[in-house]
């Protein structure tokens, strides 16, 4: 198991760690069994991720990929935080293990299942927005 | 200069000096080939003759019932399919082992259900023990072999060897342990214990890697598994690694010397209990393991709300190279089996923590260790959703 030093960075120094209080999103995915949950806060003003935070429990793929998805998004607009890509993030980490590549698509999930959140709260209904924010298929 | 506290040596175990002085000149001038008649040969074939005695003295055998392989893994395969194959012409058709085994052996077993055999996995209680009862209530006539390992490399539980071994004795079937992780930790008498096939690695007691051994009783017949060549008396063929079998026979020689493991556990045993004491303080954890019944060096303890390798990235930074369960399973998603078969949920199991301790370990490394792994936990739980839940749960319920 070989990891970026991208990766180790964020690792060790995760960015935006921590939770929003009156968040206007907040999701969650994941789940213990398969050994990782993320959860992703965002501050939305005027359609700009104004604010992002995250907290995961997982391994430190896990943990580096929502440190970068993070980073990726803040001070983006919605759709641009919505075009996040798993590829994007892994991209962005030069790289991850291939067993890890799980963590990347967990890490754009997180993203949309907060914003899917924000939608639910101003009313509106996500799915045709965000898309269907599946479990991974890692542990099935 | 970076610290650095090697408290992985369940993993795998540095090359003593002395074992690498031992080994040198059959990597330089002494590269005869045991089989050959020449005298350069024949100091080959002494040298190996040699470490097979001394593999005998530690384990109270003859030294022709020592057969050098390529590792542990190759004898736990060897024992459990030549065994298998042996009696199953007889009509013997049943295994017996455990559920917590090493894949060495539970990957064997899976091949012999394939091949038509029935294999019963005996579970093991909440502290990775069985009783010698359990394996007598699990024979039956058409049992082969039944396999139990003598020390779990995960949790460190060390099994009634001895009672088992009476338990299949008096049945008529045939035990092997998989002893890779006791040589050298605990006293180990084949003869006195009625283990009729023992499986060891060199490089878990400070010799090389690439070498293992089977010990398999005078009188028992299993098939061979690496046909080829006449050596090892035709059981095993294969040009020798006589450089590695050299250091294999010094490493036994050194660590299962009279009063080498009585010494060994005296140093130890009390610094991993005071690893443990100290670690339980922190809230939510748990010991996996039998408390007294488990090897000098092993510690393991499940952290709630935290997952085992984000522990091992930031104890590495801290200077501390640790495991989360069987190294070889961290390519794996899922976790340990071992810490399943305990009764421990996946999440909790994910959490784990591995810490194998050297005899050469000091009072102040211990101290560093204890002093590394609060912070630790406290950041990453800082961070996780799951404790976060575990927290909320816990201030709901009181």
């Amino acid at each position: 198991m070989l990891y970026s030093d991208k990766v180790l960075d964020h690792f060790s120094n995760p960015r935006n760690v921590g939770e929003l209080e009156n968040a206007d999103g907040v999701g969650e995915v994941g789940n213990a069994k398969c050994g990782d949950i993320m959860k992703m806060y965002l501050k939305i003003d005027d359609g700009i991720i104004s604010d992002v935070k995250f907290k995961t429990f997982g391994c430190g793929a896990a943990i580096a990929t929502s440190s970068i998805a993070t980073e990726m998004i803040k001070g983006k607009s919605i759709d641009d935080a919505l075009q996040l890509s798993n590829k994007a993030v892994i991209e962005a980490l030069d790289g991850l293990p291939p067993a890890k590549i799980h963590c990347s698509v967990l890490a754009e999930q997180a993203v949309k299942a907060a914003l899917a959140d924000y939608y639910r709260k101003q009313g509106v209904d996500p799915t045709p927005i965000v898309g269907a924010i599946e479990d991974c298929d890692a542990c099935h | 200069m970076k610290k650095f506290i090697y408290a992985d040596n369940a993993a795998t175990t540095p090359v003593s000096q002395p074992v690498l002085e031992a080994m040198l000149p059959y990597l330089k001038g002494e590269y005869g080939n045991p089989s050959s008649i020449y005298e350069k040969g024949r100091r080959a074939l002494a040298a190996i003759e040699e470490a097979r005695r001394q593999v005998a003295d530690a384990l109270h055998c003859k030294p022709r019932e020592i057969y050098f392989t390529g590792c542990g893994s190759e004898a736990d395969n060897w024992a459990i399919k030549g065994a298998a194959m042996a009696l199953y012409k007889k009509g013997k058709k049943h295994v017996i082992t455990t559920v917590f085994e090493h894949h060495a052996v539970l990957h064997t077993t899976q091949k012999l259900e394939k091949l038509g055999m029935e294999v019963t996995y005996l579970p093991v209680d909440e502290n990775g023990l069985l009783t010698a009862e359990d394996v007598k209530a699990a024979i039956r006539p058409d049992t082969a072999l039944v396999s139990i390992m003598y020390a779990n490399n995960e949790i460190g539980t060390v099994l009634p060897i001895a009672e088992i071994g009476a338990v299949c004795r008096q049945a008529g079937v045939l035990f092997h342990t998989d002893a890779v992780q006791a040589v050298g930790n605990v006293e180990i008498d084949v003869q006195a214990q009625n283990i009729d096939m023992l499986s060891l690695s060199a490089h878990k007691f400070h010799g090389p890697k690439g070498v293992g051994a089977l010990y398999i009783r005078s009188g028992v017949r299993i098939e061979n598994f690496l046909d080829g060549g006449g050596q090892e008396g035709g059981h095993r063929a294969g040009t020798e690694n006589v450089a590695s079998i050299v250091g294999m026979g010094r490493a036994i020689e050194l660590a299962c010397a009279p009063g080498a493991i009585a010494k060994k556990h005296d140093h130890l045993v009390p610094l991993r209990d005071k690893i443990i004491a100290e670690t339980l303080k922190l809230p939510h954890t748990r010991l996996n393991g039998h408390p007294t019944q488990r090897l000098p060096g092993t510690i393991n303890i499940s952290f709630e709300g935290v997952e085992g390798e984000s522990l091992l990235l930031m104890l590495d930074l801290a200077g501390i190279a640790a495991s989360s369960g069987s190294a070889c399973t961290s390519g794996s998603l899922d976790p340990s089996h071992v810490l399943l078969s305990l009764g421990l949920s996946h999440d909790v199991a994910h959490g784990s923590l591995r810490l194998s301790l050297a005899e050469d370990i000091t009072a102040e490394e211990v101290d560093y260790i204890i002093s590394s792994i609060p912070p630790v936990i406290e950041r990453l739980r800082a961070m996780s959703p799951l404790w976060e839940k575990i927290v909320k749960e816990e201030q709901a319920g009181a």
